[in-house]
């Protein structure tokens, strides 16, 4: 089969590999039909995440058709078009069975700190992931869900990352009616994030980013004001001015590893390899936000120690919400705002990536070309 | 106001905020939002019929971390540890998540492994091409130019270090390549050099 594969840090091409073989009773097999790169994608391609290793295939947005399955395999069968959520996980184990799907602690041996996701690593299990023809999907009757007949083949596979954290990322906020909102990043996670502040009542959403296609989406797509934080010399001085210098009430970090705006930071993270990640954007949330805020992070760091102000945090009496998304869980009620209009994730679509130029699509993301919001990747061949 | 007990005010109304903007607070009850609370027992299990999984095989020795009190049941078998990366690895799993070492091997082990495969594959059909795995192409049918110019993009700041991280190692090795053979051609000219000195 062909897939993408990591060749070292900023280098990926397209490889025949062996198709995945069922290893496990309750897994199957899925004919991958579209996939996506994720922003976190970006940190396994800059060599940020530790134990990324060669021949690696990322991916952990991506849809496809059952084409074969376990022994134990009940709830899905050959042929059914299936959405797979990017966490692994068993349902079972303590976290699950309370809801936290993404720390499954029975489908990563490599850590205990993080659960299971496609294409993202050894040190989340090592398992391959779906920007290729097949992937090897693990308790098939748990993850996987029939996409619904009226739901579209774009909004299926935003709905298995993107949009699922990026409304998750709200609900960690505990938005109250009328609450300021200051989302950071205005990638597709912070574009969805801010536009479910408003579902959630928002009065007032923010966002904050240094690309202006992005900006522009966020005002059209999510209706939100915005600010280039390079046209101002201190963002955080900026967000006490709007908010007659009281601050936020909710700050959403949907930056994460690799953010901007310090060079220092930037360096020492994401080139040097020094810290897990930059903590720019979330400094910038800490002293944005009102005391006794609420932070919630749904921007990827990596697993080392990271230059944040805690001080700040912890003097401001800031309450820090964090979490990989546990994705199924979102889905009832995402699917239902999809259905009804209130979220359209494929007007976030700016790129349909084939396989076989894969490299290609991997350096416009990064490297922030052709105004690129969200590509997707196209496995099959034309 | 700030220094008052009154927060400011915020300029639309609940009604305007309504009108504007799709589906403004139809998840303002807390209830119906799936991850309030964040840890609430889940009846259905999502479809799971086991208590504990079965377990998949363990076709070769499965590196683990030690806060693991067990071999997950479920595992990826994607790349099997291998090679000077994968001794490098395994002694990274020999510390626990908690430990710095324990990353810094692995990001060591990760290095290793880029350069072993990159030699590995100059012995096949398919070998490193550092021009089409980096992708640069886009720069010209993605506009490169276009994209930069005459934009206040922050990262503009630390873009010209991805050539230098990317080409830096390729440079070098070559570099190493090159004294190498020159050393080697030299002793070898002054080896037959020496053959040739009349015998006195």
């Amino acid at each position: 089969m062909r897939a993408m594969v990591y060749r070292g840090p900023y280098k990926v091409r397209m490889e025949e590999k062996e198709r995945p073989a069922i290893e496990h009773p309750n897994d199957a097999i899925v004919r991958v039909q579209l996939a996506a790169i994720c922003g976190s994608d970006l940190h396994l391609y800059h060599g940020m995440m530790p134990d990324t290793r060669i021949g690696h295939t990322f991916g952990h947005e991506f849809i496809g058709v059952v084409d074969e399955v376990g022994s134990s395999v009940r709830n899905v069968a050959v042929g059914d078009r299936v959405m797979v959520p990017f966490n692994i996980f068993c349902g079972t184990c303590w976290y699950c069975a309370r809801g936290l799907y993404s720390n499954c602690h029975n489908v990563n041996p490599n850590a205990t700190a993080v659960g299971g996701i496609y294409g993202y690593s050894h040190t989340t299990g090592g398992y391959d992931g779906g920007q290729s023809e097949f992937v090897r999907v693990p308790f098939a009757d748990v993850g996987p869900s029939k996409i619904p007949d009226w739901m579209s083949d774009e909004d299926a596979v935003l709905l298995t990352d993107m949009t699922a954290t990026g409304y998750f990322g709200a609900q960690l906020g505990d938005i109250v009616e009328g609450d300021v909102v200051v989302v950071f990043g205005a990638g597709p996670v912070g574009l969805i994030a801010a536009k479910s502040a408003w579902l959630m009542g928002a009065g007032r959403v923010i966002v904050i980013d240094h690309l202006e296609h992005r900006l522009e989406k966020a005002r059209t797509f999510a209706h939100a004001e915005t600010y280039n934080f390079t046209e101002y010399g201190d963002i955080v001085l900026e967000m006490k001015k709007a908010t007659d210098w009281l601050g936020a009430d909710v700050a959403i970090d949907c930056v994460g590893a690799e953010a901007d705006g310090n060079f220092l930071q930037h360096v020492t993270s994401a080139k040097l390899k020094l810290q897990g990640g930059s903590p720019v954007a979330l400094n910038w949330a800490i002293d944005s936000v009102r005391k006794g805020a609420t932070i919630s992070v749904m921007g990827a760091y990596g697993p080392l120690f990271s230059a944040v102000k805690f001080g700040d945090a912890m003097n401001k009496g800031l309450t820090i919400r964090t979490n990989q998304c546990p994705v199924k869980r979102q889905w009832p009620r995402l699917f239902e705002h999809v259905r009804n209009g209130y979220l359209k994730p494929s007007e976030l679509v700016t790129h349909r990536v084939p396989l076989e130029h894969i490299a290609e699509g991997y350096h416009m993301f990064s490297a922030k070309l052709d105004g690129c919001i969200k590509p997707l990747v196209v496995p099959t061949a034309a | 106001m700030t220094y008052t007990p009154h927060k400011p005010p915020i300029a639309e109304s609940p009604e305007q905020l309504r009108a504007r903007i799709p589906g403004w607070g139809v998840d303002l009850d807390p209830a119906d939002r799936p991850s309030v609370p964040k840890l609430k027992f889940q009846e259905d299990l999502t479809g799971a019929h086991w208590e504990f999984p079965e377990r998949q095989p363990e076709t070769y020795p499965r590196e683990r971390s030690v806060e693991h009190g067990m071999l997950t049941p479920v595992f990826g078998t994607a790349q099997p540890l291998s090679g000077v990366s994968g001794a490098i690895r395994r002694y990274a799993y020999r510390y626990s998540e908690g430990r710095t070492a324990h990353w810094l091997l692995l990001i060591l082990g990760d290095r290793v492994d880029a350069w072993e495969n990159h030699l590995k594959s100059f012995l096949t059909l398919h070998p490193d091409n550092p021009i089409t795995e980096t992708g640069v192409k886009a720069e010209f049918t993605r506009h490169g130019l276009k994209s930069r110019l005459g934009q206040n993009r922050a990262d503009l700041k630390h873009q010209p270090l991805d050539p230098v991280i990317v080409a830096g190692p390729w440079v070098a090795a070559a570099g190493v390549v090159y004294a190498g053979v020159r050393g080697v051609t030299r002793s070898l000219a002054h080896a037959g050099a020496d053959g040739h000195r009349p015998v006195h």
